[in-house]
């Protein structure tokens, strides 16, 4: 039981474990973006994409387009896939150019 | 207009991590109306598949401030939130720009939220209000919407029997707000990364309120493999079931007329909610759904001055 | 702070006033950043007099004159996550329609403040004061403060201002008024000066806002069976503490006007016998009877209940404890199947386990604004009377039935042809 006139500060974090007398206040997330740390890789079933970095004409289709912002880019280039994130959809391999064909989806655990 | 590797060096609104089907449609929507926009932005959310799987408590996948306060009221709270902003800059607590944008699909906008909206955008306040319009409700099982189209089946409105899916025109939600005489109004599709960037752009730097409607596949209730997403926005502005345009300041203008208008059935057939329209021999429905889409586009070209071919 | 038109109070004044009027005042001299309202009879004045403080440019509040009470409460919501203080007002059915938001607004915590005109609601359609709107929210989360008349009014406002903000309590608070009752009847209000009332409320300066863009934050995620209810337990722990933060405010602000105020108010409750529960314009009424009653040797009493959320349960235990008869009067019905309305149900419950506790009995009255009389009110301190002497002799039936007796004073009863007042045989005290 906490005492009364405790407050309940906002600073705390927003949590799954913690007691309520030591979670953010009114379900606040205080602090933004940290569901980059749920690793939605584990959903793909059957396919993952891989990309051939010698055919990618950086043209950032794969990377405007993927919903999970799973396309690790250095500044302007295309590096690779998270695939801690990566959800299998395929829409990479679809947007990029015909010609360049930069992008499969393969197998999953056949990569590299 | 901002270019890709421009629209790379921008910090990402909206991280992975958030609990969308794979190759859902509103996370690009997201990321490119809010990569389009220089100043900070605060952002409201209409209850949906994008607030619950963006904001799974204890997570948010948002890194720019986001509230979600009920499913039909974005309108009204961000509204709020922009009146605040006012008065606190009013009185020298807040001294920077600021932009607000509410997202909602279409079921909180067409349908439930449709008066917040509305009243809103009457009342003048300055944001951007972008239904990522997925035609029907998602989050809840795929039930038919006003913005359903012509045909498709879903859960409520199911092609039975005797009803062959929804037997009611999509409500053309664009127009309704481009009749408040509001500065902006425009609709686009997550595909054309050109065209909405470029109309987020314009929407935020008018002063006032803005609408922009983009077409978001939902591969989950159009029965769509999920890699073909953004193929299927394309293929409705290619046949024109969902055509570019927007309407600055009183003015229609069509943003993009395909060279070769392509059938509907292009758009339809991969589609499983018009599966039933190539299942009836007789060819009504496919021929009742082009018609449609025809008359639409057609009275679109002429409310924008131009003939019927799409020429000037 | 406003300088047009002799609009600065600059000393104290007795004003005549209504409760509308001392209620917009108050919130020109509390200043709010936003204003979010839909007009709605009785409420009505209170709004069109705070938009005029707005065009006059009195006051540099945002008014936002929304297209609904659902967009009003919405749009309040969105500015005091934004960091602004806010305010709303509404009456009966459009405070029914923010029913949905008013949990957003507990449960986000955000201390939204909000004058309501309480009226009936529809239907049939009502226009006139009840409690019904207000005790339909009596489970959202919001501090609920009944005035008894403008002076209240206006003085309740500007404490749940404080209340609101307190970092232990962060709560909304209605603050309510009988429609047209309060909301139109004309009284002497003092008005505290400008420079008072704004030192009393101090500036709003949040912890957290969403217009601090550079600590972004999310407000409203979706909290699963993994914590929904920790919030939930969070905002019952605020209610606690509010009963003390009520308690030093109302301190507090006596300290100020000379007005104090606390959880309850008791009326001539030191040796009472017989005690008539009740909140809103009906105590005023109840005390001129209290004090007849006295005058003729009756040993009547009453306690006001001024703050209904949190339940003042102890506060009730404890003026209550040595009574003979409680009678509990509602001004709405829970329509329960015959056990009287909320301030009865929950009376009782606060009295729970007392040592020979009084015998307790409910009365749903004055719905739909329906005039309440001197004379009905007198009638139930004579059934108090009746109740305690049958106690006497048969204490444990008498206890039991009448804890499950809802009456309803004032209407027309079989046989009441014309008028629906009661009038006892004999008068207390005269015989």
């Amino acid at each position: 039981m906490n005492a009364p006139g405790k407050a309940v500060s906002s600073e705390k974090q927003a949590s799954v474990t913690l007691p309520w007398t030591e979670m953010a206040e009114g379900g606040l997330v205080p602090r933004g973006g940290t569901a980059a740390s749920v690793k939605t890789g584990a959903w793909r079933t059957g396919k993952m994409p891989v990309i051939d970095l010698s055919r990618c004409i950086h043209c950032l289709r794969c990377w405007i387009w993927c919903p999970d912002s799973a396309v690790i880019l250095d500044g302007e280039k295309v590096t690779g896939f998270d695939y801690d994130h990566c959800k299998g959809c395929g829409i990479c391999e679809q947007v990029c150019p015909p010609k360049v064909h930069a992008i499969q989806m393969v197998p999953e655990g056949v990569e590299g | 207009m901002p270019t890709l590797k421009e629209l790379a060096r921008r910090p990402n609104p909206l991280t992975g991590g958030h609990s969308a089907c794979a190759g859902c449609g509103f996370p690009q929507a997201v990321r490119l109306v809010l990569m389009s926009i220089d100043e900070p932005v605060v952002v409201a959310g209409a209850t949906g598949c994008m607030e619950v799987t963006t904001t799974t408590y204890p997570n948010t996948a948002w890194t720019v401030p986001f509230i979600h306060n009920a499913f039909e009221n974005a309108a009204a709270t961000i509204s709020g939130v922009e009146a605040a902003y006012q008065a606190l800059r009013r009185k020298g607590k807040i001294d920077r720009e600021i932009r607000f944008v509410a997202f909602g699909g279409d079921g909180g906008t067409y349908d439930i939220g449709l008066q917040s909206l509305s009243g809103a955008v009457e009342r003048g306040h300055r944001f951007l209000y972008v239904c990522y319009d997925n035609q029907a409700y998602m989050n809840t099982g795929i039930q038919r919407s006003s913005a359903t189209p012509f045909g498709a089946s879903t859960t409520t409105s199911p092609a039975g029997d005797v009803v062959p899916g929804k037997q009611q025109r999509r409500k053309d939600l664009t127009a309704i707000m481009a009749a408040h005489g509001i500065p902006y109004v425009a609709q686009s599709t997550i595909a054309h990364w050109q065209d909405l960037t470029r109309k987020v752009k314009r929407a935020t730097e008018v002063d006032g309120p803005s609408f922009i409607n983009v077409l978001a596949p939902c591969r989950l209730g159009w029965g769509t493999d999920p890699s073909q997403t953004i193929r299927l926005a394309e293929l409705a502005a290619e046949t024109c079931a969902w055509p570019l345009f927007e309407v600055d300041h009183g003015q229609w203008k069509v943003t993009y007329v395909p060279k070769n208008k392509l059938a509907i059935e292009e758009y339809l057939k991969p589609q499983e909610r018009f599966r039933h329209v190539f299942e009836d021999e007789t060819g009504q429905l496919l021929a009742a759904i082009q018609k449609d889409v025809d008359e639409q586009w057609q009275a679109l070209l002429a409310r924008a001055g131009l003939g019927k071919d799409g020429k000037a | 702070m406003g300088g047009v038109n002799g609009h600065v109070v600059t000393q104290r004044r007795r004003m005549t006033m209504t409760g509308a009027e001392a209620t917009a005042e108050a919130m020109r001299q509390i200043h709010p950043d936003v204003v979010a309202a839909y007009p709605i009879t009785p409420q009505t004045d209170i709004v069109m007099r705070f938009a005029r403080y707005v065009s006059d440019g009195v006051v540099q509040t945002e008014f936002v004159p929304v297209e609904s009470e659902h967009s009003a409460l919405s749009a309040v919501v969105g500015a005091s996550a934004a960091g602004a203080r806010a305010m709303t007002a509404t009456s009966g059915p459009g405070f029914a329609l923010m029913h949905e938001i008013l949990y957003v607004a507990s449960g986000y915590r955000l201390p939204i403040v909000m004058p309501v005109a309480n009226r009936a609601l529809s239907g049939p359609i009502n226009i006139h004061g009840d409690h019904s709107d207000t005790m339909g929210s009596r489970d959202a989360g919001w501090i609920q403060i009944f005035s008894e008349n403008a002076q209240e009014a206006y003085d309740n406002l500007i404490q749940a201002v404080r209340i609101a903000e307190d970092p232990s309590v962060r709560l909304p608070v209605q603050v309510t008024q009988d429609g047209f009752i309060i909301t139109h009847g004309m009284e002497i209000v003092e008005v505290l000066t400008d420079a008072e009332v704004q030192q009393f409320v101090g500036t709003y300066e949040p912890e957290r806002y969403l217009l601090d863009v550079e600590r972004p934050m999310t407000v409203g995620a979706l909290a699963l069976q993994n914590s929904y209810f920790e919030v939930k337990r969070q905002l019952a722990e605020a209610m606690v503490n509010a009963r003390r933060v009520i308690a030093d405010v109302g301190e507090a602000f006596g300290r100020l006007s000379g007005r104090y105020y606390g959880l309850t108010e008791p009326y001539r409750m030191n040796d009472a016998e017989l005690a008539v529960v009740v909140l809103g314009s009906t105590a005023g009424t109840a005390k001129v009877v209290v004090d007849e009653l006295r005058n003729r040797g009756v040993k009547a009493g009453l306690v006001k209940i001024r703050v209904f959320r949190p339940f003042p349960a102890q506060n009730l235990r404890d003026l209550l404890r040595g009574t003979r008869a409680v009678g509990v009067l509602d001004r709405s019905d829970s329509v329960s199947g015959g056990l009287g309305g909320p301030v009865f149900a929950e009376t009782k419950a606060a009295l729970y386990g007392l040592p020979d506790p009084p015998v307790m009995t409910g009365y749903v009255y004055g719905l739909g604004g329906r005039d309440t009389t001197p004379e009905m009110i007198e009638s139930v301190y004579e059934d108090l009377a009746e109740l305690a002497r049958r106690a006497r002799d048969n204490y444990a039936e008498v206890v039991a039935d009448a804890a499950l007796a809802g009456h309803y004073l004032g209407v027309r009863e079989p046989g009441q042809n014309g008028s629906p007042h009661r009038h006892g045989a004999a008068k207390l005290g005269e015989r």
